[in-house]
């Protein structure tokens, strides 16, 4: 007996030693040995041909060198696994950009079950609009779309591991909300999908409006912003419910399927793409017309890193800034060489967009090339063409009435 | 040095000779090192925090939860209720599964055990392939067993099986009869309180009456008559009203329903654990000299008084430490939980760090929490131990 306030000190003094030294963030090379089992080998990802022949490309005549010099230098390095930085980095790289970098990969939180965003395909390849922008960064980073590490989270260890600096990004259907930005220590970036909070039901519920749903058994998952969403409408309405959480996507949808809830909550595009891929029959199960929230789907990144946090704000910037300007996978090197002056700019051609960033000139350039732009993506993704048949709603150009409005490239 | 030491005054041993000079130093020079580490760990926490913009304070469990909570034991309004009381909520919830957990696995534990030890060939088999099956497999495999494999595969609750009784199983649980209080509720638990110290005095009384079927028994009788005032007082005070289980919109209202998640989680932990404990009364059973039985017997005591006063006192002495363990291992497992979606203590911490962002401090929270948990289980059963132990004259 008398052992046990020693044994209550070693034990406090254990826990603070390992959160002590995870919230120290700025570990150069984040453990990789831990949860390498469960990343596919990135190898498998397809390479598109352009890129690794960058002299392939027509020559534009406004300035073709400093392109193919700047294309040229990591993708003659990309060939080794101890590939120095690329020569065109400008040397004011700090942070985790410089961490990134120097290691040469980009390691992605991801969510990994969730079809549509990311989820791991049977050649071992993530598919999904996460992933695409996971691609894209990799693209402006190293002009290898193969050089992401992702590294599937929860939503409950999503954080942590920003946090713990084990991830560099998070791109990972994560809502933007104040209080991930002030007290999680995050910063969170543009808004790569415009969501709102659904709710999914069997079609033979005949439930129309969420007063239908009174005294319903509701899923939901573990620390989600859904969770709350759905305590704060159900309650502020006087409608009685019991909710049902579960840490994970897989264990709330097969208990949805057998019955065990009457109907589950999360995004909309969420819920559409659970119903495709994981619920027995799709066809029995519709998602309510009512909104219930605001769903802000942003990568996020480690707060106070502004350098890093510019990558990724532009990365996704320039995937609305092509689709504005009508540029596209198929026509980028066409743009490059005759484009529009705003174009040439925005790829590279001319000014110092991408290098004043600490990355290659043709960092958008790569990103458009390699993955395309936001329409694109969201077509490969998620577009009527996809079992999702996820309607764009708000996300698209401003210029079409929609909410993606990225600051001038200039 | 075989001579005597010399006294201390006069003594021409160095200081770092002087044995009991090193021993103090030696624990200075541990605590320093302890304090030293405490320091270095302290330091790092405060760092790291300030690094990643947070502070170490535990104000933010005065803020309203927000997040509802499918099982709780006492009311809980998630629009006014702090972060602390539905962690208080969460604790509540361990402890139900961790104190039923004990008792039945205790149960199923004895009963496999002396079931190993059967003189019947099949019963013996049985315990043992039960044993060696929960054993060896990872509870966690098992939880979802039971509860994806096993409950949800049950009829939905427009299908439930009806059990006569008014009993309905269901894939929402299993819902069963029950009481609603009236008014005169309290009223009869006075009167159910004093029916048991009138109890107990009977016990005492019956105690000195020598007649073995009134001695041995005395503590039947006891509660015979606990039993007696308590239906009187029942009949005369009409203190519940019986509550049926019926289909009201989605759900079972009435009666009162065991949800699948907490069913699972205990099915889970009483199955896993009750394997452990088998194999540890097996062991105290056999423990004891086959020579203490047969001199017992021949003595005249009866088979059950044979066990009641002899191999379970004597087994008892073997069995209570390691299942002190298991029960602490029950304890601990309980924050399984989360698996299977019971908001148990683990789970509500989880969902509250993941709102606020307060890992370390949540993180700290549970684990002082499980260690108050396994202190007191520990400190019980030691207090128990202590009661069985040998006691040398």
């Amino acid at each position: 007996m008398k052992h046990y306030p020693i044994v209550l000190i070693a034990v406090v003094a254990l826990v603070a030693f390992g959160v002590g030294a995870c919230a120290g963030a700025t570990v150069s090379t984040p453990t990789t040995s831990a949860q390498a089992t469960a990343v596919p080998p990135p190898t498998t990802a397809p390479q598109p041909t352009a890129v690794t022949q960058p002299t392939t490309a027509p020559q534009p005549t406004a300035a073709p060198t400093q392109v193919a010099q700047a294309t040229a230098a990591p993708t003659a390095a990309a060939g080794g696994p101890t590939a120095p930085p690329p020569t065109s980095v400008a040397a004011v790289a700090a942070g985790r950009l410089k961490t990134v970098l120097d290691r040469g990969n980009l390691i992605c939180g991801i969510n990994g079950q969730l079809a549509g965003f990311s989820v791991l395909e049977s050649d071992g390849s993530y598919s999904g609009i996460d992933a695409e922008f996971c691609r894209a960064l990799a693209g402006a980073l190293f002009n290898d779309v193969s050089k992401v590490e992702y590294r599937p989270l929860t939503t409950q260890n999503r954080f942590a591991a920003l946090q713990s600096g084990e991830v560099d990004v998070l791109m990972r259907n994560t809502t933007f909300t104040t209080n991930r930005d002030t007290a999680v220590g995050l910063d969170f970036l543009p808004t790569t999908f415009f969501d709102g909070g659904g709710i999914l039901v069997e079609k033979s519920l005949n439930a129309t409006k969420l007063s239908d749903l009174a005294g319903a058994t509701i899923c939901v998952l573990a620390g989600t912003t859904n969770e709350q969403v759905l305590t704060d409408t159900f309650n502020s309405q006087n409608i009685q419910f019991t909710p049902l959480t579960f840490p994970e996507a897989n264990a709330l949808y097969k208990a949805l399927d057998e019955g065990r809830c009457d109907a589950a909550t999360s995004d909309k595009s969420q819920l559409a793409g659970q119903r495709a891929s994981v619920l027995k029959n799709p066809d029995d199960w519709v998602i309510m017309e009512e909104t219930l929230s605001k769903e802000p789907l942003s990568p996020a990144v480690l707060q106070n890193d502004a350098q890093w946090a510019d990558v990724v704000r532009w990365v996704v910037y320039a995937t609305w800034y092509a689709e504005e300007l009508g540029i596209t996978k198929a026509n980028v090197d066409d743009q490059l060489a005759n484009g529009s002056t705003n174009a040439k700019r925005f790829l590279g051609g001319t000014g110092s967009l991408g290098k004043d960033m600490g990355l290659s000139p043709d960092a958008f350039y790569r990103v458009i090339k390699l993955v395309g732009n936001y329409g694109e993506i969201f077509d490969k993704t998620l577009g009527p063409n996809t079992k999702f048949k996820v309607p764009r709603g708000l996300n698209t150009p401003y210029t079409q009435g929609g909410l993606q409005y990225s600051p001038p490239f200039r | 040095m075989a001579s005597p030491p010399p006294p201390l005054s006069q003594s021409s041993v160095p200081f770092y000779r002087d044995v009991r000079v090193l021993r103090v130093l030696v624990q200075i020079a541990f605590v320093a090192l302890v304090l030293l580490v405490g320091w270095f760990l302290w330091n790092n926490v405060v760092r790291g925090m300030a690094r990643i913009g947070g502070a170490f304070s535990f104000a933010f469990l005065e803020n309203a939860a927000s997040f509802a909570l499918s099982e709780t034991s006492l009311p809980y309004d998630p629009a006014t209720d702090s972060y602390l009381y539905a962690f208080f909520i969460g604790v509540l919830n361990t402890l139900r599964v961790v104190i039923v957990g004990i008792i039945l696995a205790t149960l199923l534990g004895l009963v496999a055990g002396i079931a190993r030890l059967s003189s019947n060939w099949l019963i013996a088999k049985i315990a043992q392939v039960y044993v060696e099956i929960f054993r060896n497999t990872p509870l966690l495999i098992q939880l979802f067993f039971w509860y994806f494999v096993g409950i949800l595969k049950l009829p939905r609750v427009r299908d439930s099986i009806e059990i006569p009784g008014g009993i309905y199983l269901s894939n929402r649980g299993l819902a069963v009869p029950w009481f609603t209080p009236n008014e005169t509720f309290t009223a009869w638990l006075v009167i159910a309180g004093a029916g048991i110290l009138a109890a107990f005095g009977v016990y005492k009384l019956l105690g000195r009456v020598e007649k073995p079927f009134i001695y041995e028994w005395r503590g039947g009788w006891a509660f015979l008559v606990w039993l007696a005032i308590a239906l009187a007082a029942a009949v005369a005070l009409q203190p519940f009203t019986p509550s049926v289980p019926e289909i009201r919109g989605f759900n079972f209202g009435g009666g009162v329903t065991l949800s699948p998640e907490y069913a699972a989680l205990l099915l889970g932990l009483v199955v896993y654990t009750g394997a452990f404990i088998a194999e540890i009364v097996r062991a105290g059973i056999q423990a004891v000299p086959r020579g203490m039985v047969e001199a017992a017997r021949a003595l005249g005591l009866s088979y059950i008084q044979t066990l009641r006063l002899v191999v379970i006192p004597l087994a008892l002495r073997v069995i209570i430490p390691p299942l002190t363990n298991q029960y602490l291992n029950l304890s601990k497992n309980s924050s399984l939980a989360i698996a299977v979606g019971y908001a148990d203590l683990f789970y509500v911490s989880n969902t509250i760090f993941n709102q606020t962002g307060q890992t370390l401090q949540v993180i700290l929270m549970i684990m002082v929490a499980y260690l108050i948990i396994s202190l007191i289980i520990s400190t019980a059963m030691n207090g128990l131990n202590a009661r069985f132990k040998l006691v040398e004259r």
